[in-house]
């Protein structure tokens, strides 16, 4: 199924504060597209509009499934999950208080998503064996980095054809955060997933996009079409790198 | 299995016991503590599994009552009808409480459904039909149901009914995927959300059901009291009991307002009898913070810890 999120001119903010100002971008079927930036730049509220969380001003998010569009900005949550996207939140944003296996069954919470329950679940036992292990364990005992694990194996109990990914590293070590951009990938090629990743780190980012954005200050100020134009630019370099 | 056969059991009981119990005091006891049932069942579902911690019971309770009482004055409609009346125009209530937390959660929630309260009593106060703020005393049906002689055991009977329906709700709610998404919702609302969980769906469908039960619990309270005013229906005493009685049994289980209520409606009935009735809302109030301090998962915790010797995490 053919898959394309065009994101045109959006306006977002909380109250007063003006969040996003007119960001325009595209993510292709199968395309693995980081969204960089520092912190309060825009990142994760380019996300939860795209998830409905947040409502933009004005401008249209649009998800086209087989050449259908389907505007995100009209639809409640629930649906805009049920048309196959999920997000690995920030923060990881678990429920601390349920068992791993509580946790994964409710990324399945949509109907169209039930009859495949089974198969899903044994499909994130087998990637993350230490879910397995841990599956009557509170979500909370565990560490960060099984946490993390966690939040992305319950994205994937949807069935998502279409994953946002926010901030993978936070809170994690530097290990951690490399083991976990490198599960990005192979779950990307394993189940033909179309990434959009939102990071601060760009080293770890760029090892697994096809190209990027650059977004500063709510404002996406440079798209680059390949990795090579992110890293040989000197706006990346100036914003973000520091190196300029 | 095993529940349906415990709740035949019990409503077997009820059934038979004008057979063997003749005390009529029995009656009256069971009677406020199946009540109690009901209220921290129905509290219990919004409250314990979702997290929203409602304060306005006694809104519920006295909707429910207030509406078998208008329609038995109106039409003299047979007391079945008037609970599920009750039942509907509480859950009508639960549903609009239920809007509500689009916007307020936590503390302000709370103090939301207490405003609701102190409305809708004032409200009362002003409706003559009624009787308003002097109340209203009902008469109760002359003719017995059934093989009845006397209609407070039959009373007893109906609360029982409603009681083990009321349990039966909530445990259908807590091993469903309604009980985790609302398990979903307590833990994290955002997160939720984000994972496709209609959360927005979910709580007005707690907040109706848990309204209704209330609602049901009430519709009889007029015909047990032979008398009905807004100050005793509208109570607080129902709010802080629905709220205790499940933190005291333990949230996490259907069976954990059960308990409380067994328990903390027993030891009232109890010192009501022995010390006075005034002594009731100490005793909550002691049991409470001693259950909050000494066992904050209440005797399910205590349950889990000692006896089936699984730490509490």
């Amino acid at each position: 199924m053919a898959l394309e999120l065009e994101i045109l001119g959006i306006h977002a903010g909380y109250g007063a504060v003006r969040a996003l100002q007119g960001v325009s971008m595209q993510v292709r079927d199968g395309e693995t597209v980081a969204l960089l930036g520092t912190n309060g730049n825009g990142k994760s509220t380019l996300m939860k509009c795209v998830m409905g969380n947040v409502r933009p001003t004005s401008g249209q998010i649009l998800l086209k499934l087989d050449g259908v569009p389907h505007d995100l900005t009209r639809l409640s949550t629930e649906e805009i999950v049920g048309l196959g996207v999920a997000l690995v939140p920030e923060g990881r944003r678990l429920f601390p208080r349920l068992t791993v296996e509580e946790n994964l069954l409710l990324g399945a919470f949509r109907r169209e998503a039930r009859p495949h329950i089974a198969k899903n679940l044994e499909l994130c036992y087998e990637t993350f064996s230490v879910l397995k292990e841990r599956r009557r364990q509170l979500a909370g005992s565990m560490s960060g980095g099984q946490q993390q694990m966690l939040a992305i194996a319950r994205a994937l109990m949807s069935s998502p054809k279409l994953l946002l990914v926010d901030e993978p590293s936070v809170g994690l070590s530097p290990l951690l955060v490399s083991n976990t951009v490198t599960m990005i990938k192979q779950l990307k090629e394993k189940h033909g997933l179309t990434v959009l990743m939102a990071e601060q780190n760009f080293h770890q980012a760029i090892r697994i996009a096809d190209r990027g954005y650059l977004i500063v200050h709510g404002e996406i100020v440079f798209e680059g079409r390949t990795v090579e134009e992110l890293e040989h630019n000197d706006m990346v370099k100036n914003y973000y790198l520091g190196t300029a | 299995m095993k529940f349906l056969l415990g709740a035949l059991v019990l409503v077997g009981f009820a059934a038979a016991a004008p057979l063997f119990v003749h005390l009529e005091y029995f009656y009256f006891a069971g009677f406020v503590v199946l009540q109690f049932i009901v209220l921290a069942t129905a509290w219990n579902i919004l409250g314990g599994f979702a997290g929203y911690v409602n304060f306005g019971t006694g809104a519920f309770f006295a909707v429910g009552a207030y509406s078998a009482v208008a329609l038995y004055k109106a039409v003299q409609l047979p007391l079945g009808l008037q609970i599920l009346a009750g039942a509907a125009a509480a859950g009508l209530l639960g549903f609009l409480v239920g809007l509500l937390t689009l916007r307020l959660r936590g503390i302000f929630f709370s103090i939301a459904t207490i405003a609701i309260t102190i409305i809708l009593e004032t409200v009362v106060m002003n409706w003559h039909y009624v009787g308003g703020a002097k109340g209203l005393p009902i008469l109760r049906p002359t003719e017995m149901p059934l093989y009845f002689t006397n209609y407070t055991q039959w009373l007893f009977l109906v609360m029982t009914i409603i009681a083990v329906l009321a349990v039966a709700m909530a445990r259908y709610i807590q091993v469903g995927w309604i009980g985790r998404g609302l398990r979903a919702i307590r833990d994290n609302e955002g997160a939720a959300e984000c994972s496709g969980v209609p959360t927005l769906k979910l709580k007005l469908a707690a907040a109706s059901i848990s309204g209704a039960l209330m609602g049901a619990a009430g519709a009889p309270f007029a015909q047990y009291l032979s008398f009905i005013e807004p100050s005793s229906a509208f109570s607080l005493n129902y709010a802080v009991n629905a709220l205790a009685m499940p933190i005291i049994g333990g949230t996490a289980h259907w069976i954990g307002p059960v308990l409380g209520a067994i328990l903390l409606g027993t030891v009232q009935q109890v010192v009501t009898v022995t010390i006075s009735s005034e002594m009731n809302v100490l005793v909550v109030g002691v049991m409470l913070v001693v259950f909050v301090v000494g066992a904050p998962e209440g005797i399910l915790g205590l349950w889990k810890r000692y006896v089936l010797k699984k730490g509490t995490p």
